[in-house]
Parts: structure tokens; sequence; C-alpha cells
């Protein structure tokens, strides 16, 4: 007997299916027969097994289709929880969270409120000083705002002698940063000035004032005021705010004498004099009304101002890092909204000219700064 | 409240797996156990897992022949799904004590017991007959729990006649039970 039929013998003894005498014989073989008695037992387990799976699969898919039903005919409350009943369950369900929560919050709030209430113990006498110091305080200004509109109504009627015999005893020079008139220059150029007047590369003559100095930086921001001074609608160069990279040529413009002068060279370090880091080392021609001259890379950005040179070597220079002129000007945004719309650009439109081409673009916007 | 012969006729149609005792079983008793649930932390969902599974828990049982009803079909129902609305919050890790201890429950610990054996030996068949893989999963599905006829089988599985089938049937019979011992061995003596 090959062994799929023993197997159909055995599927069908166990199912009662055998007649009486085929199933007299096969209890005999079963007797004698261990290995047949194993198999026996062993598959009507099996097959018990199987049935149970089935018959459990079965009642599984009615009671979802029966489930499904009920929900349709609305005879069973719907699936979904719907109005009322959902926010009862939410709130079961989350009402020991939420009662955490407001503990937590109501906690904090004491707690904060006590904090307050030390800190704050007599603010009436403190109040009542300061309201008195205020007092005295507008007074002292009444009287200030008295002597500066004296002042003013006597520097009014000296302006144009003052205006011709001003002696200028500080130069160097600046670039604009927007249109509009805004320069930046060394702050140690126009330092103690009371009067600064900026000359572009055709001679002619505005008078600016300082609105930003950085001392530490020896950054300055000033703005022209002059009526004949003609706004610019853009900049050829734009600023760069990243730092760069060592060997990378660049050049300037400046005004070491009364006309405008080009040098250019390399960036020998990023770090400037015994390692400061605000600054970055170069290596170029510069003399003293070089000061406050931007410095361009290749692509006619400004990477640097001009500041300073060693005095034992030649062909050292040190410039600020551009990126601290965005800081100057945040600051000035945030000490006078008058400024808001000053923009900076990073954009340069020269990129890709060569440097004749860069420099004929370019120095209509670099300036002599002169103070007294 | 029902006649005791009324419940009686529903859990022997329950046993057969008449659809319309079944269905009166679900009507009647679904509502609680949705409200069982939902009180203690679960959703409408939840309410639906664990009913089903009491369905099935009083469906085996009945099948089992070995059924007496010595309470109502009502506070069997609630007090298995209790109990598994229980055990699955404490699985959670969100355990909260029903409010009702003192409502009408009835022990059905050994029930749950049994259930959970027979939960075990479910989940061995369904995997192993899902490692079996086509064409052997349909072809036994279709003899053994569909009981169909080997030559009916024969022509929907594109047998040439049935003596192929059952070849390939017995084929397919060797590697399921393999398969099913390991498991069930297994299982067993972990137990």
């Amino acid at each position: 007997m090959d062994d799929i039929k023993i197997l159909d013998a055995v599927e069908s003894y166990i199912r009662g299916e055998m007649k009486p005498d085929e199933r007299l014989q096969f209890e005999n073989l079963r007797k004698t027969n261990s290995e047949l008695d194993q198999l026996v037992v062993e598959h009507t387990l099996f097959l018990q097994q199987l049935n149970h799976f089935g018959d459990r699969k079965d009642f599984k898919a009615s009671l979802n289709t029966i489930h499904i039903d009920l929900t349709e005919q609305g005879k069973i409350d719907s699936m979904r929880l719907k109005g009322k009943a959902k926010v009862v369950y939410l709130w079961k369900r989350y009402k020991r969270v939420a009662a955490i929560a407001a503990s937590i919050a109501g906690i904090t709030t004491l707690v904060i409120s006590a904090i307050i209430g030390v800190l704050t113990s007599k603010p009436d006498d403190n109040v009542q000083q300061m309201s008195r110091e205020l007092q005295v305080i507008k007074k002292e200004q009444k009287d200030q705002k008295a002597d500066v509109n004296n002042l003013k109504d006597q520097i009014n009627t000296d302006k144009k002698e003052a205006k011709k015999t001003i002696q200028f005893k500080s130069g160097g020079t600046g670039f604009l940063i927007d249109g509009k008139g805004y320069l930046v220059t060394n702050a140690h150029i126009i330092r103690n000035s009371k009067n600064i007047a900026v000359f572009n590369n055709k001679g002619e003559e505005f008078n600016a004032v300082l609105i930003q100095t950085d001392i530490a930086r020896d950054i300055a921001i000033l703005k022209i005021i002059d009526k004949s001074y003609k706004p610019m609608l853009s900049l050829p160069y734009g600023i760069s705010k990243t730092a760069s990279d060592v060997a990378e040529p660049i050049y300037t413009l400046g005004y070491p004498r009364n006309d405008i002068v080009y040098s250019e060279g390399y960036l020998s370090a990023r770090t400037g004099f015994n390692g400061d880091t605000l600054s970055c080392q170069l290596g170029i021609a510069a003399n003293r009304g070089n000061s406050g001259g931007p410095v361009f890379n290749h692509n006619g950005e400004v990477i640097g101002i001009i500041s300073t040179k060693e005095t034992e070597s030649e062909g050292v220079a040190f410039a600020i890092q551009s990126k601290f002129i965005f800081d100057a000007i945040d600051q000035l945004k945030k000490g006078d909204t008058a400024y808001q719309s000053l923009k900076l650009t990073s954009k340069s439109s020269v990129r890709g000219m060569n440097k004749q081409q860069q420099v004929q673009k370019i120095q209509d916007y670099v300036f002599m700064v002169k103070g007294d | 409240m029902k006649p005791q012969h009324d419940e009686q006729a529903l859990l022997e149609g329950l046993a057969a797996s008449d659809r319309k005792a079944v269905e009166t079983l679900y009507r009647d008793n679904f509502n609680m156990v949705q409200t069982l649930i939902i009180n203690n932390n679960g959703s409408s969902d939840d309410a639906k897992d664990i009913f089903q599974e009491a369905m099935i828990v009083l469906y085996e049982k009945v099948r089992s022949g070995t059924f007496e009803l010595n309470c109502q079909v009502k506070t069997f129902v609630y007090s298995v799904s209790r109990r598994l609305w229980l055990k699955r919050l404490q699985q959670q890790n969100r355990y909260s004590s029903p409010g009702d201890s003192m409502e009408n429950v009835v022990a059905v610990e050994e029930d749950l017991e049994q259930h959970e054996q027979r939960n075990a030996e479910f989940d061995m068949m369904e995997n192993a007959i899902n490692h079996l893989g086509e064409p052997c999963k349909s072809l036994l599905e279709a003899y053994y729990l569909q009981k169909q006829n080997m030559q009916v089988i024969a022509a929907n599985f594109g047998y040439t006649n049935a003596d192929n089938a059952k070849n390939q049937k017995y084929k397919c019979l060797m590697r399921l039970k393999k398969i099913f011992f390991a498991q069930y061995k297994n299982g067993n003596g972990d137990g």
C-alpha cells in the first residue's frame, strides 16, 4: 500500500465513512501495526485542529458581516461615536492626563506668583522715587533742549563761513553699501571729527554724518546728507557674508592721494595681527589713505575693509572681515527704526567681468573720506 | 428577561452556526459590552474586538458540547468580555479597575484558559497554513475546510484528473502537518 492510500483509509476511518466489515479489518490492522495506530492518533488530532481552525475562521467572518449588517440597520450603536458620546469618551479617556496637567499648571502659577511677591516686596517706595527722579530728569532735559536750540541757531548763522574754513586733519577711503548714500569706512579715520566730508573720484564734495560706529571692529557707517547727492539705484558689487580662502587674489581701490588708486594682492591669512579673528591678513601694497577701502575678490564681492598695516614690514595689511558690516547694520537698525530701509546686497553684478571693467564700474562708488 | 428555553434554542442555533441565532445573540449583547468597554478607557473598535472574542468563546464552548447553561447568556458574555478587557488593559499598562465590581458576573477563568489554549492552536494553524504558499494553501482549504469533492477540486485547480489532485494534496498535507506539529510540540513543550 502506498502512503496516499493509507492516508485515504485513515481519513475515511476517522470520518466514519468505512463500511462495517472494512472498519473491522482496519481496526485489527491497527492493533497489530503500531505505526498505523500512531498515524491514526496523530491524524485525528490534526484534523480536529484543522476543523477547529476552519470553524473559527468561518465564525469570525460571519461575526464581522453581522456586525456590519446590524450597524447599517441601526440595531446596534454605530461604530463611530458621534457628538456627545465622543466627548464623553474622550473625557473619560484623557481625564487623568488633564487632571495632572491642570495641577502642574496650578502649582507653577502659585510658585511664580510667590516668587514675584517675594522679589517685589516694597514696590510703592521705588515707584515714587522713580517718578520723582523722572521729574528731575525731565527738567534737566528741557534746559538742555534750550541750550541745544541756542547752539543750533548759532551754527546756522555761521554755517556758510564754517564750511569754507574747515581744516580736514584726517583722511581715508569709504565705499557705498547702499545707493541711498550710506557709506562704510574705518572708525579711526573720523574719530573725534565734528565735520565729515566725502569726495567721489570726480572730486565732487558731499557733507556726511556719522550714524554708527563700532570702535572695537573699527567700522563706521556714514550717511551723505548733502542735497546735491543723487541716490544711486543699485551697487555693482555685493558684500560677502562668508570668509574667503587663503591665497585668493584680491584688489582694492582707495585714496592714498587725491586720485583713486588701484592695487592688488592676495589673502595671506584668515586671521589678522597676532591672530586677531576679527580681521584677515592681506599681501597688498597699501598706504595710509587706503584705510576704510573695500577689498574685492575676483568676483567683485567685498570681502573686507582695509584697516591697518604692519609698520615693520612692507606689503602687509590687515582688513576687517566683511561679515561685520552686516553686524553693524543690524545694530544700527535695532537702534533706530529710520534705517529699516537700508539693505545690503550679497550679489555682485560685475561678476565675470575682467578687472578693468570691474574697476570701471566700481570706482564711482568708492569715496575719499575726510574729517576734521 | 427571556425564558430559559429560548436561550437554549439560541445556543443550539449558535452551535450549528445558524445565522439567525448568531445575529440575535449579537444584537442582544453588543451594546452592553460596548458600554462596558467605552466606560473603561476603550474605543468602539476595542469593543468590537472584545465582543467578538467573547462570542468565539461562547461558540466554541457550545460546540464542544460541554456547555451547561447555569447562568444567563448575557451574564456569561458580560463576564467573559470584562475579563478579556481587563487582561488587555493590563497588557497595555493602562489598567484602571472598572468601578462595577458589584455587578452580576460569573467565574469564567476556566473557560478563558481553554480559550487561550484554542487561541494558541488557532494561531499555530494559521501560521502553518500561511507558511505553505500557493497552490497548497488553497488546495488544502478547498478539501479540508470547504469540504469540496476531489473531482471538483481537480477541475477548479486545473489538474488533469482527481488522482493528480489527490497526489498534490497529499504532498501539501504532509508539509502542513510537518510545519504544524513542529510548532505544536514546541508550544506544548514550553507550556
